[in-house]
């Protein structure tokens, strides 16, 4: 299997607190990994380092490498606005644009790039809901605000303009812990379908969640990587006392 | 009656006096304007531009002319620059100079206005009258005047309106890789619309209600201006500059004129607090 992310020795910090703590992984290409483990543990610090989201919040600083593609992100020479259209993200909270319609919330991405085709833009919005399905939910109603949909809508949406930009990795950071169940199975099947065609890295506190949708987990504790494996084995049969204490359920 | 009842009820009391107060001083300026409205009828008052009180003609026409341009003149110099700064310091300014750049800012609104006007009138009034030509003291030096006192309101309210934005909304933004300054036009600005939209009302109420600057520098002649280098006159600098000599229906014509800018300032203060209570578009 091809690895797409590559960790060597990376560390993060937020000021002089260690958060994430010598990370080396291999995250393979058109898998889902989840990373597991109790809050706090630097997981989503962790993922936010795949695409250096870390770096937005003041007073945080990276050490090591992530190869992309056998390309250090951390380069002096790579541009993180590039980057964040190759590996995009996301979030707990559904974050539409407030004041952009559905069709714009999608299009804005590629709008930013200097596209402005109509007829490009139509065939991608259309194409983007629709991989992330909620095409036939949203197709009568695309000039409505993005801030009108449920919450798991609001959820796909942002999942649509993310692939609108044509990503290669996608990062979930527990993207359905602010949702109800019916909405949090519809992601999860999407997250399947997705994985055949994009590397998906998924932060979760919900274990069954890591189980039903990933290939690999890895299990972090204390900004530690404790674990890291097929998702089947680890659930299974963990290695380390610390990640069968934890997916058993005596600790987080 | 138990002693915390006691101490609720005596706070509710003196509430309601400066409500009482409020209520005293609506009431007052009505009864003593009202009859200037009955005796020369609405439309003449408001519409007519002459006003000479020793001939009995009472228009206020030129002073609203002359507020509205001053106003405006100030929102046109002012709003850009203050929204300039709440963005800065919102978004891209650092910590450590926003901790001086604030309180610097807020110390702006300490400045007694008297001090504004001398500036106006001894640096500002003689570079206009020497490069642009006319008297100097005219729209353009009450404008300029007031552009800078309005400056902490608009600032410190459109800044509290930006920092309400959820940080989420820059992150959405910034990882769908949008640079800074494409999320905060993005979207930042756009979450924050009712706030700013808020603090401009705000200090255009500000603008409308000030006095002593605008005496100082804008000339005060009672005319309908034809350029922002002629003088003006305001309704606030008409009251204050007449009130001290008036008797009969000329004081009645100044409370009159208190009543318009009374009015004026209601209707402002209630679209700034429409627009505060609006939260983001549904």
């Amino acid at each position: 299997m091809k690895n797409t992310i590559i960790t060597n020795n990376l560390n993060a910090y937020f000021g002089k607190t260690h958060a994430v703590k010598d990370i080396n992984m291999k995250i393979g290409e058109r898998v889902a990994t989840a990373i597991i483990g109790p809050s706090g543990c630097g997981k989503s610090t962790f993922i936010r380092c795949l695409n250096r989201m870390h770096e937005v919040i003041p007073g945080t600083s990276v050490r090591g490498d992530v190869l992309l593609d056998g390309k250090n992100i951390y380069d002096g020479d790579v541009d993180p606005i590039e980057l964040r259209q190759k590996v995009g993200m996301v979030f707990q909270k559904p974050t539409p644009f407030p004041t952009l319609s559905i069709y714009e919330n999608v299009s804005v991405g590629l709008k930013l790039n200097g596209i402005n085709k109509k007829s490009y833009l139509d065939e991608i919005v259309e194409e983007s809901l629709k991989k992330a399905a909620l095409w036939d939910e949203v197709k009568d109603k695309l000039k409505a605000s993005g801030m009108s949909l449920s919450g798991g809508q609001q959820q796909r949406l942002c999942i649509a303009r993310a692939l609108a930009v044509k990503p290669e990795v996608i990062l979930f950071d527990e993207p359905c812990s602010a949702l109800d169940p019916i909405s949090t199975t519809k992601i999860e099947e999407l997250i399947q379908q997705l994985k055949q065609n994009y590397t998906i890295v998924i932060v979760t506190h919900n274990m069954q969640q890591a189980a039903r949708v990933s290939d690999w987990t890895a299990f972090f504790l204390l900004g530690e990587l404790i674990e890291f494996g097929k998702t089947q084995e680890i659930f299974t049969n963990p290695k380390d006392k610390r990640t069968e204490a934890y997916i058993t359920g005596r600790f987080g | 009656m138990n002693r915390e009842k006691l101490i609720e009820k005596t706070f509710f009391l003196i509430a309601c006096s400066a409500l009482f107060l409020l209520a005293l001083i609506t009431v007052f300026i009505f009864k003593e304007g009202i009859g200037i409205f009955l005796k020369i009828g609405f439309a003449k008052f408001i519409f007519s531009p002459d006003w000479a009180p020793s001939q009995k003609q009472f228009g206020l026409f030129s002073m609203i002319m002359g507020s509205v341009w001053i106003t405006i003149g100030a929102l046109i110099i002012g709003v850009p620059l203050s929204l300039s700064v709440s963005i800065f310091l919102a978004e891209f300014c650092p910590k450590k100079i926003a901790r001086i750049l604030k309180p610097a800012i807020e110390l702006l609104a300490g400045i007694p206005s008297v001090v504004y006007g001398f500036i106006g009138v001894v640096i500002l009034a003689p570079l206009i009258r020497e490069y642009l030509g006319g008297p100097g003291l005219s729209v353009l030096a009450g404008s300029m005047v007031l552009a800078i006192m309005i400056l902490p309101t608009v600032i410190s309210i459109s800044l509290d309106a930006l920092h309400a934005v959820p940080k989420s909304y820059l992150e959405g933004s910034l990882a769908l890789g949008a640079t800074r300054w494409q999320s905060v036009y993005m979207v930042i600005i756009p979450a924050a619309r009712s706030g700013i939209i808020a603090s401009v009302i705000l200090g255009m109420g500000r603008a409308v209600g000030e006095t002593m600057a605008v005496i100082m520098v804008s000339g005060n002649a009672v005319r309908i201006p034809h350029s922002i280098l002629e003088p003006v006159r305001t309704l606030t600098s008409n009251i204050a500059l007449e009130l001290g000599y008036a008797t009969g229906m000329h004081r009645e014509a100044l409370f009159g004129t208190g009543m318009v800018l009374f009015v004026i300032i209601m209707i402002l203060n209630t679209a700034a607090y429409v627009f505060t209570k609006r939260k983001v578009r549904k």
